[in-house]
């Protein structure tokens, strides 16, 4: 079935959540607060069937995550679905899980790229923000570890308000580490985050002056790291289009099984979520109830429905709006145009040097 | 994917695709795509013939002289495309220049 009489859109990415299990505490993990148990995880086989499955519906990446996608076990066999289902894979890490050996390991099986989380150049306030002593220390040294295996490495670097000062100097270590790119990866209020947001919320100036340093860092190391940074949407004027359009480029596979059209779409009620253990990817893709209910600009109410840039971030966030207006169909808030903007504006000041809970099952 | 101005290049590098970079069909995505850390570029036919001959092991003069001939077009045209081609990819770490 289809919303506009417009043919159903291929993914493009694969969202792998291999397992809720992670020794780190990031307040700002995008997990849910309701984390999967290790016995509902799928197996290896299954995953690998997911991943054929994914392939032939035109899925080309699958980013290999968690959790911490290192506490499985039997991530070698994973990843060598993967390189065998033809699909291009990104090991998404703390690297806390990870030793020389068994990164050589998944390398051998055909790991394309490794992206690892730095909390911050500070390794001092690093390993509070993961609430994890020497985290910092172990990451930097398995980052060189990958680079000196000839795989690409990412870092990311979730920034907010406890190390959005530093982004110079964590740009900096990317590149020392040998980094190709780099991703600062403003914070997204969603999972553990919402629940810590006034914590990691940064002030308007110091947002803006990220943005200015992000400029001039891009003109610094043009051609030696690509930098990739997007002004967090509280502090934007247009919303982001989030994963790309519901039901349009993406997909993401829960430990236990679950499709979702994005990470945080659990938190809408009334979506009928289907399980690979039942259905096939492409049933689930085409068919599943949570995948068609906001596909498409159908769904859309005003202002969205006749806005000029429906088609380019199809209203932003449906998990967002629900979450700030208890609407799953308004305008995403943080949209200048949505009659609820304000809110934003006041969430966007509250920010406050405040104790985070960290991350727990 | 050619979108800021690129480098020079010397006619004597070797260029290839490193670890992590892989031009790939898919049937269902319409055609070629090149594959990198989190990003896919679709590639067209001319993307496709460039980095089909980046071998590592032949120069970008080889290259250059292959693809005139094999297309039977104006030398310098062939050299602009694939130098704003290759700089392109190699200032996003896309490329290795041997």
């Amino acid at each position: 079935m289809t919303t506009n009489g417009a043919s159903l859109p291929a993914p493009l990415g694969l969202l792998a959540e291999l397992t809720h299990r992670c020794p780190l505490g990031c307040p700002y993990c995008s997990n849910p607060l309701a984390l999967d148990r290790r016995d509902d995880e799928l197996d290896s086989a299954t995953w690998g069937r997911v991943f054929n499955e994914a392939a032939a519906l035109g899925v080309l990446q699958v980013h290999l995550s968690g959790g911490e996608p290192a506490a499985r076990r039997d991530l070698p066999e994973i990843v060598r679905a993967a390189r065998e289902a033809g699909l291009y894979s990104n090991l998404i890490t703390s690297a806390v899980g990870l030793t020389p050996k068994n990164l050589a390991v998944l390398a051998d099986a055909g790991l394309d790229h490794v992206q690892i989380s730095i909390q911050d150049s500070d390794e001092a306030s690093a390993d509070h923000i993961a609430g994890y002593k020497n985290a910092s220390a172990r990451k930097r040294a398995i980052a060189k570890e990958v680079v000196g295996l000839g795989l690409p490495l990412t870092i990311n670097m979730v920034v907010h308000r406890a190390n959005i000062a530093r982004v110079e100097s964590m740009v900096e270590l990317a590149l020392s580490l040998g980094a190709s790119r780099v991703e600062i990866a403003h914070v997204q209020y969603y999972g553990w985050a919402l629940k810590n947001r006034a914590a990691l919320m940064p002030s308007r100036e110091q947002v803006e002056q990220a943005v200015r340093q992000v400029e001039m860092l891009r003109t610094r190391h043009h051609g030696h790291i690509v930098i990739d940074a997007v002004v967090p949407d509280y502090f934007a004027r247009f919303p982001k289009p989030c994963v790309g359009g519901w039901g349009r480029r993406s997909l993401n596979v829960t430990p236990a099984g679950r499709v979702l059209p994005c990470h945080a779409a659990e938190v809408i009620p009334g979506l009928e979520f289907w399980n690979v253990r039942e259905h096939s990817l492409a049933d689930i893709w085409r068919s599943s109830p949570a995948f068609l209910t906001f596909r498409g600009t159908d769904w859309m109410q005003e202002p969205c429905k006749s806005c000029a840039r429906r088609d380019q971030d199809f209203g932003g966030c449906r998990c967002q709006a629900f979450l700030l207006t208890g609407d799953a169909r308004a305008a995403d808030p943080v949209c200048h145009l949505s009659p609820q903007h304000a809110l934003v504006e006041h969430l966007a000041a509250a920010g406050e040097d405040v104790a985070y809970t960290y991350r727990s099952s | 994917m050619m979108d800021t101005p690129a480098r020079q290049l010397s006619g004597s590098v070797c260029p290839r695709l490193p670890r992590g970079v892989r031009l790939t069909h898919n049937e269902a995505q319409g055609g070629w795509v090149l594959l990198a850390p989190e990003r896919v570029f679709k590639a067209d036919a001319i993307t496709v013939e460039i980095l089909k001959r980046c071998t590592g092991e032949t120069t970008l003069n080889a290259i250059v002289d292959d693809l005139a001939r094999a297309f039977a077009a104006p030398r310098e045209r062939i050299h602009a495309d694939v130098v704003n081609l290759l700089g392109s990819l190699a200032d996003k770490k896309l490329l290795e220049l041997g």
